[in-house]
């Protein structure tokens, strides 16, 4: 059984019907519109929108009812609100440590970094793969293998690449004019290079290729002279 | 014409159709989720557990069941992060876990989440009947998901002694005591057992899929050993946690409590957790409705009468039960209280009284042992979902509409012509409520022909309710409100977020100083720190948020109401 809404079937006809008539607005049925128990008189006005968004209250609700139950529930639900974030069941987001160091954070209660932020849940009832120690450990291991696998294998292919780049510097000095397309790749395979012992020598805070072009350094830092170098 | 593909199938290269497991309606914690569901799941896991818990769950709840790599790469939250929401929403019992083919996959249970809603009313029906301990231990019990025994008791004996005076402590019998009537009536439960990895992986694998050692919970619906408790030796009284620990330095505190942790001995029930059995606290609160309604349409003693029925079905009856066990008037007689000492003729009055009133609370199935009585629990739901979409309507369109309402719900089917005439209300109004009504799609309107073409000249257009369509509209706009005052609560809190955090400050300090005995000057001169303007506006505030509060647990009730009524239907069907 369908169920159609006389509203529709009126605005439908009314849109179809409404340039014959007597101008928009002026409705034209095609039914006997007798049989529906309406009359011509008693239709409300057309709908030329949607609803508003916020329509007023006709009836004002009715008041929350207070007794002494509702009241302790109501201290009950704030307070468990401000228990369960406290609770180490909340995960923080990891920006709220912030960039700057705040004076207050020296303050702060111990307790919040201490163990109580911390629970260990029964492994037993989970899946291995929601434990995160294990998978820190394997890396740990890993990457200090690396740097000295490296070391061992690569120290003859450095020695000899250094001795290839000493030998292409020469080359370069003297062919500069003429071979300028060269120098771009050599200066591309020295970044490769570099980029090679930077990866080699990752332990490290400090960039191994800092201080290798002594001819760049100074050119390159000194665009904006405005600021005094102390 | 082409055979249609289910969704769960594939089809390869070959032609040959590949069909994916696929759990079952039940097992992924009911159908699609609505927008409405969704949203507030989001902000109460927002509320409650933070930020990246609400990211990960809302994304769960959208997409059915997924994996661990999936949900990481998905939401953009770094892999430890979702690992440790997922812990907690294991913890708490809103995800679930199954071993699927590409690994171990999770899915949310909105159900669950919802519950949290209600929160409040599970701790304030356990203070209600067992007291302050009762109380405090299903609130521990509710804030960590499930815990042991030992552990609840020790937290909640060192709460309770938080609170006596000075030189008494909760000893720790009394909280094992109020436990162990919690665990008899069965509003605490075991949390399911876990299999051995090795026979789970054994059941787990399949010729394609390689063998997972996966956990799979195990405890079913009818296991003996759900509510019986551990025997363990908890003996000792609770620790009080004095306030001068707390000046003297923190690191001492944080070390003590580490020191007391490793000196726990293990009480003997490790493994064994105990959740919140949240049907049965539904059972109580579906019960404490039928009985003050019977109070309100009747008088007290007939619902001394339906309370004593259902105290006495209580363990014998399942919770989807459409009616309890039949009670026979002697056990009736003599299950009564005390206080209520009415003669055995006036008893099979009232009996008779309950079954002849129209609501149908009560019904008689036979004639043995003085007459044999049951409580029609669907029936009673029903009517307490009609009164509720009764009151809905009036409260929203007047007593006239009202009128009209409870008229199509009793006569199902009626022209317009018989709605004015039926609900003696002039036929020009009578149209323009009906016409809202069905605008608001409270009302439907029914279509009968006389002929095949549907002639609206020759057609029957009668108007109708259908109460479980209705109800379950209803209960979207009630999900839809909470989560619109939920919203609202966090728009005002954020707005005076400046003025709330100075207050905060200044009772720190007002405190501080009152604790090392500062003399009346200096705290008046504290206090006038917050000017009288920004306290009305302090005040406004706190009022605004305990209005929106308070609303957000009445509206509660209803969804209580109607989700019981929606869930019964579809049992029976």
């Amino acid at each position: 059984m369908k169920t159609r809404r006389p509203s529709t079937l009126l605005a439908e006809s009314a849109r179809r019907m409404a340039g014959k008539g007597r101008g928009r607005g002026i409705a034209a049925f095609t039914f006997n519109i007798e049989a529906l128990g309406l009359s011509r008189g008693t239709l409300p006005d057309a709908a030329f929108g949607p609803k508003p968004l916020f329509p007023d209250v006709e009836y004002k609700p009715v008041p929350l009812s207070s007794g002494e139950a509702e009241e302790y529930m109501l201290a009950l639900k704030q307070e468990m609100r401000s228990t369960m974030k406290r609770l180490p069941h909340s995960v923080a987001k990891p920006e709220d440590k912030a960039a700057v160091e705040r004076y207050r954070e020296m303050y702060a209660q111990e307790s919040h970094k201490s163990g109580q932020n911390e629970w260990t849940p029964d492994w037993t009832r989970l899946p291995k793969e929601l434990m995160p120690q294990k998978k820190k450990l394997k890396k740990k291991p890993k990457m200090k293998k690396e740097p000295k696998v490296a070391s061992s294998k690569e120290k003859e292919a450095m020695l000899s690449k250094l001795d290839e780049l000493e030998k292409k510097d020469e080359n370069s000095d003297e062919e500069k004019e003429e071979n300028a397309k060269e120098n771009a790749d050599d200066q591309e395979a020295e970044g490769e290079e570099e980029y090679d012992e930077e990866a080699a020598e990752e332990e490290n805070d400090y960039i191994a290729s800092y201080f290798e072009d002594g001819d760049d350094y100074g050119v390159d830092s000194g665009d904006n002279m405005d600021e005094a170098t102390y | 014409m082409r055979r249609p593909v289910s969704p769960g199938t594939r089809t390869t290269a070959a032609g040959r159709k590949r069909s994916r497991p696929r759990l079952r309606n039940t097992q992924r914690g009911g159908t699609a989720m609505t927008a409405q569901e969704v949203r507030l799941c989001g902000l109460l896991l927002q509320e409650h557990y933070g930020e990246v818990v609400e990211k990960v769950g809302t994304h769960l709840l959208k997409n059915r069941a997924l994996t661990l790599r999936a949900i990481a790469h998905e939401t953009g939250t770094p892999l430890d992060l979702v690992k440790k929401s997922l812990c907690v929403l294991v913890q708490h019992g809103l995800c679930v876990f199954v071993s699927g083919r590409r690994g171990v996959e999770y899915h949310l249970s909105c159900e669950r989440v919802l519950r949290i809603l209600r929160f409040p009313r599970y701790i304030y029906t356990a203070k209600t009947l067992y007291g302050d301990a009762g109380e405090l231990i299903v609130e521990e019990v509710l804030q960590r998901g499930h815990m042991t025994m030992s552990h609840a008791v020790r937290t909640v004996a060192d709460r309770l002694t938080q609170n006596m005076e000075e030189g008494s402590s909760m000893d720790y019998s009394e909280v094992v005591s109020a436990f162990s009537r919690l665990v008899e009536t069965q509003f605490l439960q075991r949390c399911s057992a876990v299999i051995e990895p090795s026979s789970a992986a054994l059941l787990t694998a399949t010729v394609d899929a390689p063998p997972v050692s996966v956990i799979v919970p195990t405890l079913s619906d009818n296991h003996p050993d759900r509510y019986k408790l551990p025997q363990i030796s908890l003996r000792g009284r609770g620790k009080r946690r004095l306030s001068s620990e707390e000046i003297e330095g923190d690191q001492r505190a944080a070390k003590r409590a580490k020191l007391d942790k490793d000196q726990t001995e293990p009480s003997g029930d490790e493994g064994i957790y105990w959740q919140v059995n949240f049907d049965r606290f539904h059972q109580h609160f579906r019960d404490q409705a039928i009985v003050s309604a019977v109070a309100s349409k009747m008088d007290q003693t007939s619902s001394e009468i339906v309370r004593t029925m259902l105290r006495m079905s209580e363990v014998t009856t399942t919770p989807s039960a459409a009616y309890t066990q039949p009670l026979s008037a002697n056990e009736i007689f003599r299950a009564l209280p005390p206080s209520y000492s009415i003669g055995r003729p006036v008893l099979e009055q009232y009996l008779s009284l309950l079954v002849d009133d129209p609501m149908e609370f009560v019904g008689k199935t036979g004639d043995s042992g003085g007459g044999m009585y049951v409580v029609n629990l669907h029936k009673a739901l029903a009517n307490l979902a009609r009164a509720t979409l009764e009151s809905v309507v009036q409260e929203r369109f007047g007593s006239r509409s009202a009128r009209i309402f409870r008229l199509l719900l009793r006569k199902r089917h009626l022209e317009q012509k018989q709605v004015e005439d039926f609900a003696m209300i002039p036929a020009k109004e009578a149209k323009e409520m009906l016409y809202t009504l069905l605008s608001a799609n409270l009302v439907q309107l029914q279509e009968i022909p006389k002929t095949p073409d549907h002639a609206p000249s020759r057609t029957f257009y009668l108007y109708t309710v259908n109460p479980l369509p209705t109800a379950r509209m209803l209960l979207q706009h009630c999900y839809k409100t909470v989560a619109n005052l939920i919203d609202r609560r966090l728009h005002e809190t954020k707005e005076n977020k400046r003025l709330l955090e100075k207050s905060q400050r200044i009772e720190a300090i007002l405190a501080s100083l009152q604790a090392s005995g500062a003399e009346t000057a200096q705290l008046t001169e504290v206090e006038e720190m917050i000017t009288a303007p920004e306290r009305q506006q302090l005040e406004a505030l706190r009022h605004h948020v305990n209005k929106l509060d308070s609303s957000e647990n009445q509206v509660d009730e209803t969804i209580f109401l109607l989700e019981s009524y929606i869930s019964s239907t579809l049992s029976t069907r």
